[in-house]
């Protein structure tokens, strides 16, 4: 399910999208125009080096920065302007987050770090208790339910994160650099999950990604450089 | 969504057992200061009121001047004239004693003792509601020649004679010898910390006479009988002694009326005022309690930005983050007031027994205190959770 198939309304629409940090001669302009729109059940990942751009876009992207200029139109909504709280009851319902650091609670076990999110949502505990046992048996942890992340292996941890981010069934999970703190062998098996959960459960994926191996699972290549979409097309050809 | 706050709360304290029992200690300790002074105060004013109301709450005292402290020159003591005029135009009383004292060595034998006569007439004994467990009182013809005869108290009685019989016996008082006619029961300590036994008790006239040398009554007893209204009684003999002392309207009193429930209430107020003052100095460590309270859900909130980050970035709302930490420091400050409530009544248990003032229990200023606690965690928590639901989750994710 490559970008190629455009549809009326995407998913994800970046219009002319700016964002800058500081004022005067010390403005910082992170994105520059970017123009983006992903379709429901794309597999995107954003590449580039840092400083251009692609943390700042994944910030917009999840709901948790705004635009300077320019609109974020998510399900067709105007992000930009919506408060604080409702851009956090968008994440709550419509968006999952995977984290290079994985980002678990401490001391807390995996079953209860993969509720989290439900219990936002003010999910019954018999309910919370069920869908989060089918996200972590998703995700290959069953047996581990009760085990801690200090308990766990890297490879594990974000697994639970990926169960956490996939508990809510989200339109979207956004993943910045997923496999970052990963060996080779667990961020290919961590790229395979995020694959099946795309073709299987049509989960839309957006990851931001250094290495051209991890980028290669997804559909479609965007990269970013200084600011601005430098290139944007199916893996093969962003490839060169 | 409230349990799970709670729970929340919970694990975040438990998981922090030491550091969180040190937190609440100034609470504990505020807490516990107010309950275990209330508590001990309060017992206090109840055993002084009962010590007070034993001595007869139909029981009333006449002395000259005003205030509670000695008698002050310009106002003239009472006559016998005065006691008769009582006696004969008040109603409804059942004693009317004349009271002089006055401080002298008794000597028998070998051995002398310092203690207080006390001159008067055998109407002292009913208004005091004291028997003699040996002997007899006085005889109308010793009241009215004010013959040299005593009536002692068990500590002179034991001081003079240990356990030979005083019955019949002559002591000497300054220069005057008197024959010892009875002995008065044991009363023990009054309320005021005076023993009440050490006392030497003549007829009134023997002691203005032979000891002290002119007629005056510096104070008269009355007691009221069972069912007649003491403030009733009270205004009459108001009335009759501004008549008597030729006080006109305009000028105030220059003698005082006094009843036991007033005298309790003297008593009592200064009980009550230090009971206030250590309560006050109680809710100041309550104070610092709080800011304790406070100092480590700041440092908790900024260990924690992480979490928050985390629980910002999957959908929790401002007020959801602020409610958490609220309800966290509620419970913590909860926690102490709990452990302060059973600290306090412990050591006012404890103190009840040392002293001998009975345990009571006010439910009042427990509630109080858990409410005040509870107010405690929510105004000192209020800020640190502000800060924490206002954290920016970009940049609390960020945080190492």
């Amino acid at each position: 399910m490559a970008g190629a198939a455009p549809q009326p309304s995407p998913l994800i629409e970046l219009r002319q999208v700016t964002r800058t940090y500081g004022r005067g001669s010390a403005e910082v302009r992170a994105l520059d125009g970017v123009d983006l729109a992903i379709a429901a059940g794309e597999f995107v990942a954003i590449m580039g080096p840092s400083g251009s751009g692609k943390s700042t876009a994944m910030n917009i992207l999840g709901c948790l920065d705004t635009p300077s200029r320019g609109a974020y139109l998510f399900k067709g909504v105007e992000v930009g302007s919506l408060t604080r709280d409702q851009r956090a009851l968008l994440r709550r319902h419509f968006i999952g987050f995977v984290f290079q650091g994985f980002n678990l609670l401490a001391r807390t076990s995996a079953l209860e770090n993969v509720e989290l999110p439900l219990i936002y949502r003010g999910a019954p505990l018999g309910e919370r208790r069920a869908l989060a046992l089918e996200a972590l048996a998703k995700v290959g942890l069953q047996g581990r339910e009760l085990h801690q992340p200090s308990e766990l292996s890297g490879g594990q941890q974000q697994r639970v994160a990926i169960a956490r981010a996939i508990v809510t069934r989200p339109d979207v999970v956004l993943a910045d650099e997923p496999t970052g703190n990963l060996d080779t062998a667990r961020s290919r098996e961590i790229m395979e999950l995020l694959a099946e959960l795309n073709r299987r459960d049509g989960i839309t994926i957006v990851m931001v990604t250094h290495e051209q191996e991890m980028a290669a699972y997804a559909g479609r290549i965007v990269r970013f450089l200084d600011g601005r979409i430098e290139s944007d097309g199916p893996e093969k050809e962003a490839a060169q | 969504m409230i349990w799970e706050t709670l729970r929340l709360a919970l694990q975040a304290i438990l998981r922090n057992a030491l550091r969180s029992f040190l937190t609440v200690l100034g609470v504990v300790i505020g807490v516990g200061a107010v309950i275990a002074m209330v508590t001990i105060g309060n017992g206090t004013t109840a055993k002084v009121e009962s010590e007070i109301s034993a001595l007869g709450t139909n029981l009333l005292f006449l002395r000259p001047g005003q205030g509670f402290g000695p008698t002050r020159s310009d106002a003239p003591d009472f006559t016998s004239r005065d006691v008769a005029a009582i006696q004969e135009q008040i109603g409804g009383l059942l004693a009317v004693a004349p009271v002089v004292s006055a401080a002298a060595t008794a000597i028998y034998g070998n051995e002398n003792w310092n203690t207080t006569v006390t001159g008067t007439t055998n109407a002292f004994l009913v208004a005091r509601d004291w028997t003699l467990t040996e002997g007899r009182s006085f005889l109308e013809g010793e009241l009215r020649s004010g013959k040299a005869v005593c009536l002692i108290g068990q500590t002179v009685r034991q001081e003079l004679f240990g356990r030979a019989d005083p019955l019949g016996a002559r002591i000497r008082l300054k220069n005057v010898s008197c024959e010892v006619i009875g002995l008065l029961e044991a009363k023990g300590q009054s309320s005021f910390g005076q023993d009440q036994d050490d006392t030497v008790i003549m007829p009134i006239r023997a002691v203005q006479r032979r000891l002290i040398g002119d007629t005056d009554i510096p104070s008269i007893y009355l007691s009221a009988q069972d069912g007649v209204d003491t403030a009733k009684v009270k205004r009459d003999v108001t009335l009759l002694m501004r008549e008597r002392r030729h006080i006109s309207a305009r000028e105030d009193d220059d003698f005082q009326v006094r009843d036991m429930a007033e005298i309790v209430q003297t008593m009592t107020a200064t009980t009550t005022v230090l009971t206030g003052l250590l309560g006050a100095v109680a809710a100041v460590s309550l104070l610092v309690g709080g800011i304790g309270i406070m100092n480590i859900m700041l440092v908790s909130v900024t260990e924690r930005t992480r979490e928050i980050g985390i629980r910002l970035a999957i959908g929790a709302q401002e007020r959801q983050v602020l409610l958490q930490f609220l309800v966290e420091a509620v419970v913590l400050s909860l926690f102490g007031g709990l452990i302060g409530i059973a600290l306090g009544l412990g050591l006012a248990g404890l103190a009840s027994g040392l002293l001998g003032v009975p345990f009571v229990l006010e439910p009042g200023i427990v509630a109080l205190a858990f409410a005040f606690s509870a107010a405690v965690g929510v105004g000192f928590g209020f800020f640190p959770a502000r800060r924490a639901a206002r954290l920016d989750p970009i940049e609390a994710l960020r945080h190492e």
